[in-house]
């Protein structure tokens, strides 16, 4: 079946199994491979992407269900000019293996819309799903409080 | 699951052998031109690259799976090189054998050893590629070499006011003949070395653009999954292949020697199809494997005097002749790496030639291995190591299973495919840090202080039947099941450690910190239990004992001086714990509370005797990591097989620690200007016991197996 979507500004059109997740157009169909395979079951975060502005995991998301929203990956995220969580995470130089990290970034991403100075508390809740087996929380948490930071300086 | 590596044993010890475990210092080109030599137009060794824009690559010969090795080897040859960081790079290297381990005939990368044997090679690399440009400079100008001074990619000449930029000189350098013993600089000029530098990978990551094997995509390629059987050895017998193939997208399923695989035009097509086959297996001789039985049949055997690993003065006698003994039983379970990137796998395979992609930290061995089930030489086949998404040991396969495995689907498929293991493949393919159980016995003194020590540890051999066997296997002991228990630093004057290795039809491998991962909680366990036996503060009978220890005590009271400069708060206590692995030292102190009849970490603080650090903020990362990697293996890790079946399958029963429950960490370095020596594991085996020993405090209840039941710590 045709689905039409919106990815990173850019209308497209493509013939998919209705059933297959988000995550699979995403990489295969439209090569954004920066959005991760990691238990294809919502656990993780890996596969984490923006559906109409919310953090939602693509690895259970059917494309059919996302016909006509607006998805943004973090292709789309990172290309926007000097994005204070890239930079932050670049300044606190977060990542170790890295796979987890664009979806940690897009998780992080919607909690920075809501929120110009988020607690640890806070940053807790939004960021629970994410898994990063290297264990680099301690910086995500700085990185985020850095970002709002660099966002509140309008720098 | 198991197959024997075609990796030639034969040759790999004869090799071995003739450069007597030394190191080798490799510094020539390799045999065939490695990948970027095309754009570089000064390449004097197998490391360093230059091009006349004055773009500086390193080749990286070990595996970058997080533990910030491309950065930290690139730093290394550009101090010597006298490079503008900004200027430098890095490219993973292709198989050669001038990219082998130094002393090893191989390719691979483990054992936290890659700046410990890498160090001296690449600093070497860098200083040859700054002699040349220096000697081209001087000749362009006519003067002395020795009169030239380089600093950030640029050559000068004092007395004339000459300037040249490597780029300039990148030409004229190649021309040179590479001086054989190149000048290492004085440490203390070092402006690089030592200094934390921000990882060169890192933009990459955070961008989308770092490729993983899992990103990489071929023309024509095809996706695979494989349906493994649920029991370890066991064989398929009956398929529905006509309802796979009726699944649109689903091009072939056939048998493969792991499992039925189906291969489709894209994931998801794939998956539906295995989802639809309705394998019928034959369990084979594994179906009867039990967790619990295991557990029973080891606690048995622990009764028991293995082959004996250490032996000073008579401990059995002191102990059967003592007055009062304490004694204790510790149990491991098995547990799984679980890298965040599923194992996969690209092969393209073609009539005479190879093309694998894989994030790998055995190249050496998986190129042969992969060589082996294609039908071709080693040699014709180019094996692309990308960044992995993880390793912890999961990667460094003397099997190489995953590897076989798309070769074996890539031979019936034809042309290119993409292997890909969903969470669930993960979780259940075996190769799990093995499952341990430990007896240990003592007897202390008249001043409290153990006068003996015995220690049996009972589990399967990592490396018995591989490769490593020659190396690691000595007199039927396997040095990684006994490593942190034989080499006990504590001055006690009769101490056994002995050892019964079992055999499991459940492949083990070695898990982040390996042996360490098991001895390390016994020990360090164990002589908290003493102590308290003793009455003697845990932290005090560690000074007793460790009094002609230096580097264990240096760790051990860093981290006990930062611990204590933070006031404890009530309801909380504070655990310690100290351990060499990796030639390490490392300590850490945990604080932690019960909170809801549960443990909550609320701080860790790390010292590590690393000796000469090249990249400090490294350090630090690895060792956070280290405590949340180590913490989930103490809260929640365990594989458990019923039935010969693993109960586990993706991160809901496999749980990993999240952010919320990461504690407040704290790195100190102890100065140092000995050799460098790991940092990737040594941060992990202190964890659970350092906290433990503090839970002891808080509830009165010794925890003796892993993971930690909250029912166990009840008044």
């Amino acid at each position: 079946m045709s689905v039409d979507l919106e990815v990173n500004g850019k209308h497209i059109s493509l013939l998919v199994d209705p059933s297959t997740p988000l995550l699979w157009v995403l990489r295969e169909e439209l090569g954004l491979t920066g959005t991760k395979f990691g238990c294809g079951a919502a656990q993780c975060g890996a596969c984490t992407v923006h559906v109409d502005g919310v953090a939602v995991r693509s690895c259970v998301l059917p494309a059919s269900s996302v016909a006509g929203k607006r998805i943004t990956t973090i292709e789309g995220l990172a290309s926007e000019v000097a994005n204070p969580l890239v930079r932050a995470w670049i300044e606190k130089d977060v990542p170790q293996c890295g796979y987890c990290q664009c979806g940690q970034i897009m998780s992080a991403a919607v909690l920075l819309a809501e929120r110009t100075d988020p607690s640890d508390e806070e940053i807790d809740a939004c960021m629970a799903g994410n898994v990063c087996r290297c264990a680099t929380y301690v910086r995500i948490r700085s990185a985020i409080h850095h970002a709002a930071a660099l966002k509140r300086g309008g720098k | 699951m198991s197959r024997p590596s075609t990796f030639e044993r034969r040759a790999f010890l004869k090799a071995s052998a003739a450069l007597g475990g030394g190191l080798l210092i490799a510094i020539h080109m390799p045999s065939r031109a490695a990948a970027s030599a095309s754009a570089a137009n000064f390449a004097p060794n197998a490391f360093l690259r230059l091009a006349s824009s004055g773009k500086i690559t390193v080749m990286i010969n070990k595996a970058e799976m997080g533990q910030g090795v491309a950065t930290s080897l690139s730093m290394l040859v550009a101090e010597e090189f006298d490079a503008d960081w900004k200027d430098v790079g890095f490219e993973f290297a292709p198989v050669d054998a001038a990219y082998n381990h130094p002393g090893m005939p191989m390719q691979f990368t483990g054992g936290s050893m890659s700046v410990m044997a890498m160090s001296e090679p690449l600093k070497k690399a860098g200083a040859m590629g700054r002699a040349m440009i220096v000697t081209a400079a001087a000749e362009r100008w006519n003067v002395p070499p020795e009169e030239c001074a380089t600093s950030e990619s640029v050559v000068t000449h004092a007395r004339t006011g000459k300037r040249a930029t490597y780029g300039e000189l990148a030409s004229a350098a190649a021309l040179l003949t590479p001086p054989a013993e190149p000048k290492l600089k004085d440490p203390a000029t070092y402006k690089l070395l030592g200094k934390s530098t921000r990882r060169l990978d890192t933009p990459d990551k955070v961008t989308g653009k770092a490729i993983f094997s899992i990103d990489v995509s071929r023309p024509g390629m095809l996706t695979a999954l494989v349906a493994h059987p649920p029991v370890f050895g066991g064989k398929a017998k009956k398929w529905n292949e006509a309802a796979a193939l009726a699944i649109p997208g689903v091009r072939k399923v056939f048998a493969i020697p792991s499992g039925i695989a189906v291969v489709a035009e894209r994931f998801w097509a794939a998956k539906r199809g295995r989802d639809v086959l309705a394998v019928e297996w034959d369990d084979g001789e594994n179906a009867g494997i039990s967790s619990e039985r295991l557990h029973k049949q080891y606690r048995e055997l622990s009764r028991t005097t293995g082959l004996v690993a250490r032996k000073d003065g008579d401990a059995p006698a002191a102990i059967a002749s003592a007055a009062k003994t304490i004694s204790a039983d510790y149990e491991l379970p098995y547990l799984a790496h679980a890298p965040m990137e599923p194992l996969n796998c690209v092969v393209d395979l073609r009539k005479d030639a190879c093309e694998i992609w894989v994030g790998s930290q055995f190249q050496t061995i998986d190129r042969a291995t992969a060589a082996g089930h294609a039908g071709l030489a080693p040699e014709q086949v180019d094996l692309h190591t990308t960044f992995m998404g993880g390793g912890f040991g999961r990667r460094a396969n003397p099997a190489s299973d995953y590897i076989a495995e798309a070769v074996e689907i890539a031979k019936q498929a034809g042309g290119c495919i993409k292997l890909i293991w969903t969470r669930d493949d993960d979780m259940r393919g075996g190769y799990y840090r093995p499952l341990w159980h430990s007896r240990l016995a003592a007897t202390l003194g008249a001043n409290g202080l153990p006068e003996a020590w015995t220690h049996t540890i009972v589990g399967q051999s990592i490396l018995a039947g591989t490769a490593f066997e020659a190396f690691f296997v000595k007199d039927g002991i396997d040095e990684t099941s006994t490593e942190g228990a034989a080499d006990l630093p504590y001055s006690i004057p009769n101490v056994q450690v002995d050892l019964h290795t079992t055999k499991v039809g459940v492949p083990t491998l070695w898990w982040r910190s390996v042996g360490h991962s098991h001895t390390a909680f016994v020990v360090e366990s164990f002589l908290d239990e003493l102590a308290h036996e003793a009455k003697l503060d845990p932290m005090e009978l560690r000074r007793k004992l460790l009094a002609d220890k230096p580097r264990h005590l240096g760790a051990l009271e860093t981290a006990w001086k930062a611990a204590s400069k933070h006031p404890l708060a009530p309801g909380r206590a504070r655990g310690v714990a100290v351990h060499f692995s990796f030639n390490s030292y490392v300590a850490h102190v945990i604080e932690a509370s019960m909170q809801n009849g549960r443990p909550r970490v609320h701080r860790a603080v790390c010292a590590i005797d690393c000796g000469r650090v090249v990249n400090p903020d490294t350090v630090v990362a690895q060792l956070e990591g280290a405590v949340g990697f180590a913490l989930t293996a103490a809260l929640y890790g365990q594989i458990t097989l019923e039935n010969g079946r693993v109960q586990q399958s993706n991160f809901h029963d496999y749980r990993m620690l999240r952010i919320h429950e990461m504690p407040e960490v704290e790195v100190r370095i102890v100065e140092s200007q000995e050799p460098s020596t790991g940092v990737g594991e040594p941060g992990v085996p202190t964890v659970a016991p350092a906290l433990c020993n503090a839970l002891f405090q808080l509830t009165g209840k010794r925890v003796r197996s892993l993971p930690i039941r909250p029912e166990d710590l009840k008044a």
